[in-house]
């Protein structure tokens, strides 16, 4: 009955929109089981007002489905709309008049008020006018602990990282890799990144990463970073898995002690069926420095010369920032929503203390916003050899300083 | 080239063959337009700070000072060396000895030249993921061989940094070796009859005729499986793409990734395109001296 009931509704709204219902292809490289379930909402919201989601997920991380869609748009096969993370990804897209101003609705909608942090809708702005509709908050900065293999060592589970390295030994001897780590660069980047925050603090990364300051790059600071790096290398000696799920999983069945790895690492627990708090805990700011970034992703709607084409990408817009859309997305994505008005008490302990950060104001930007594609895959090559051979910490950091130092 | 030699109307004049000649033009222009245009537009734009699209704002040899100062791009040249030093060499040898055997009138020959071909009809993709797993500590060799007895077997190439490339090399010799010796079966194919018979009543022995007459008389057929090869390995890339991606760490990267990587995903195609000119010049040293001694001689000759 209640089927029918919806069918009926949606039915109705179907003749409603019938004059301007359009197919959109909407691209993405949300794959994985907890992402996958996320898109869906979207995909069922954009469905109810009479146009129709068309999915193109693109499988592999945004590495390999970003050079995909750059070059759809760039050869003239635009899609409807895209996934992107904002920031200077897509600056020169812009600026070439490949994407679609979204300034009115936004202006008609008042995004302006309606985002929180306010950076996001900042870095989907470019001479004044708005370009993308940011979706979802993430942020890198976390550990996720497995209950489960602290208590088969004997161990409490601990509340920050220098305790995690100080555990490491007894879980090592019970059998339990201390760190999972996927062999990858961006995910040993992100460890980089994350450690940085946690044990620079803030006013060094900001000297480095916006300023792009060498001193500091080559400062003490920067060199106990590079110690810490030099440290979790050895914690993930064992850990030979290659994407960012597979080494959740090995935290989820308590195989590995923990994994510093960004909050999407949450829709995994989530559909494995554990809870935060009993089963994983998980640390913002890895426990040391409660701050986070607000990176995130955001959608971008190529520019394509249809009328019809138009007005679905513009309801596509409207839906995709909507309150229902953001609070039914962000709670199977893990992620935290762009509007500071809806709530979220269904949210569970992970996301509560994700909430209470932001709304105490700990945010940077995210290194999407400050560095160039450029140089964070110069800096992921490094992060790539160091994680994978024996590189001495302080050559590590002269070769980053000499990267910060040639950076635009 | 030696069907024309034979021939014996010898091209006069401008207008002789008038109809071949228009039909080659479409060809030519494309080799005009689309090679030499596109490579000369890829040399140009290489000494340009262009990021994600072309400008022309020139910048010297600034990403070439980069390039060669990039540990990944020296890492990269060090594998296709190495690579292409075994690939070219057991490629090689290991085809020449299947043809000679298949060549011996052995029974079946049939049942081994489609077995030794078949790999060939795969993808890169498909042999790259396929070598994974068989490289694969827990699942492949080392598993197999720990579970015959032997516990202390270790063969796990694709996760040490210092013998990727060799791994890598296993899965490519696979791939390509059965075209090679598909094309040297053809060549003794072409070898007559006469000249094992007249070797055997010199008394000659199988080994010499094969060192001493025969592989100078397929000089053509190793020539074409040379640049067969050679081209395989400077374009590798798909297969290391699907076997190790590079990794682990930046260990078994090729030239071809690093520059799709700084063209599209790094978002710096002035960087890409410098790469990729070093590739056409490398291309290039090793081949001008050969096609000299190759086609000038001869003409000389």
């Amino acid at each position: 009955m209640r089927k029918f009931s919806k069918l009926m509704a949606s039915a109705a709204l179907c003749t409603a929109s019938m004059a301007h219902a359009g197919e959109l292809e909407v691209t993405h490289w949300w794959t994985s089981g907890g992402e996958a379930a996320a898109v869906a909402e979207f995909a069922e919201a954009f469905d109810a007002t009479g146009n129709t989601w068309v999915d193109g997920a693109i499988a592999g991380s945004g590495g390999t489905a970003r050079p995909i869609i750059i070059s759809r748009i760039l050869g003239g096969d635009p899609m409807g709309a895209t996934q992107l993370n904002h920031g200077r990804q897509a600056e020169e897209l812009i600026e070439a008049g490949l994407m679609t101003d979204l300034t009115e609705l936004a202006e008609a909608e008042g995004w302006k008020d309606l985002v929180n942090p306010s950076s996001l809708l900042d870095a989907c702005t470019f001479e004044g006018r708005i370009y993308c509709v940011p979706v979802n908050i993430h942020s890198a900065q976390w550990i996720w602990l497995s209950h489960g293999a602290f208590e088969k060592a004997g161990l409490p589970v601990p509340a920050n990282w220098n305790e995690f390295v100080a555990a490491a030994p007894k879980l090592e001897e019970a059998g339990i890799t201390p760190l999972a780590m996927g062999q990858q660069g961006w995910q040993q980047n992100l460890a980089f990144g994350t450690l940085t925050l946690a044990i620079a603090g803030v006013d060094a990364w900001r000297k480095v990463s916006v300023e792009r300051d060498v001193d500091t790059a080559k400062g003490p600071e920067y060199a106990a970073v590079f110690e810490a790096v030099a440290k979790a290398r050895e914690l993930a000696r064992d850990s030979n898995v290659q994407d960012w799920n597979l080494a959740t999983n090995l935290v989820i069945t308590d195989q590995a002690g923990g994994q510093i790895m960004g909050d999407w690492a949450q829709g995994e627990f989530q559909m494995a069926g554990q809870v935060a708090g009993e089963d994983y805990t998980c640390l913002p700011g890895l426990g040391v420095n409660e701050i986070l970034d607000t990176g995130g992703d955001a959608f971008y709607f190529p520019v394509i010369d249809d009328e019809a084409t138009k007005e679905a990408q513009m309801a596509l817009a409207s839906t995709l920032i909507a309150p229902e859309t953001q609070v039914a997305f962000n709670l199977k994505k893990g992620s935290l929503p762009v509007r500071g008005d809806i709530d979220l008490s269904a949210a569970n302990d992970c996301m509560q203390k994700g909430l209470n950060i932001l709304a105490a104001g700990n945010v940077l930007p995210s290194g999407d916003m400050n560095l160039t594609a450029d140089t964070q895959t110069q800096i992921e090559d490094l992060m790539a050899e160091f994680w994978t051979s024996d590189m001495s910490a302080a050559d590590g950091q002269a070769r980053y300083a000499d990267i910060i130092a040639s950076a635009e | 080239m030696s069907s024309s030699q034979s021939s014996s109307r010898k091209p006069s004049g401008l207008f002789r063959n008038l109809s071949a000649k228009i039909a080659s033009v479409p060809m030519v222009l494309t080799a005009l337009v689309v090679f030499v245009g596109g490579t000369a537009w890829t040399v140009l734009y290489s000494f340009t700070s262009s990021k994600l699209l072309p400008k022309l704002n020139f910048v010297g040899l600034d990403q070439y000072e980069r390039l060669w100062g990039t540990r990944r791009w020296l890492i990269s040249i060090e594998n296709l060396a190495v690579y292409g030093f075994f690939s070219m060499i057991f490629t090689l040898v290991i085809g020449f000895t299947l043809a000679a055997l298949l060549d011996r009138k052995i029974r079946g020959e049939n049942v081994f030249r489609t077995i030794f071909l078949y790999p060939f009809a795969l993808s890169f993709v498909v042999t790259g993921l396929a070598w994974q797993w068989i490289l694969n500590p827990d699942l492949g060799v080392q598993n197999v061989v720990r579970s015959l007895g032997w516990e202390s077997f270790t063969f796990n190439p694709l996760n040490d940094p210092d013998i990727v490339i060799y791994g890598i090399l296993i899965a490519g010799l696979w791939q390509g070796t059965g075209l090679i010796m598909v094309i040297m079966l053809a060549g003794l194919r072409g070898i007559d009859e006469d000249i094992w018979k007249a070797a055997r009543v010199d008394g000659i022995g199988t080994v010499k005729t094969y060192l001493r007459v025969i592989i100078p008389m397929m000089r053509p057929v190793f020539v074409t499986a040379l640049v067969l090869i050679a081209s395989g390995i400077i374009k590798i890339y798909d297969l290391v793409v699907a076997q190790t991606n590079g990794g682990p760490g930046i260990a078994s990267e090729v030239p071809a990734k690093y520059v799709i990587n700084y063209m599209f995903r790094a978002q710096n195609l002035g960087q890409g395109f410098a790469a990729s000119t070093m590739m056409l010049v490398s291309v290039i040293i090793i081949l001008i001296p050969w096609a000299y001694l190759e086609f000038g001689g001869k003409k000389r000759g």
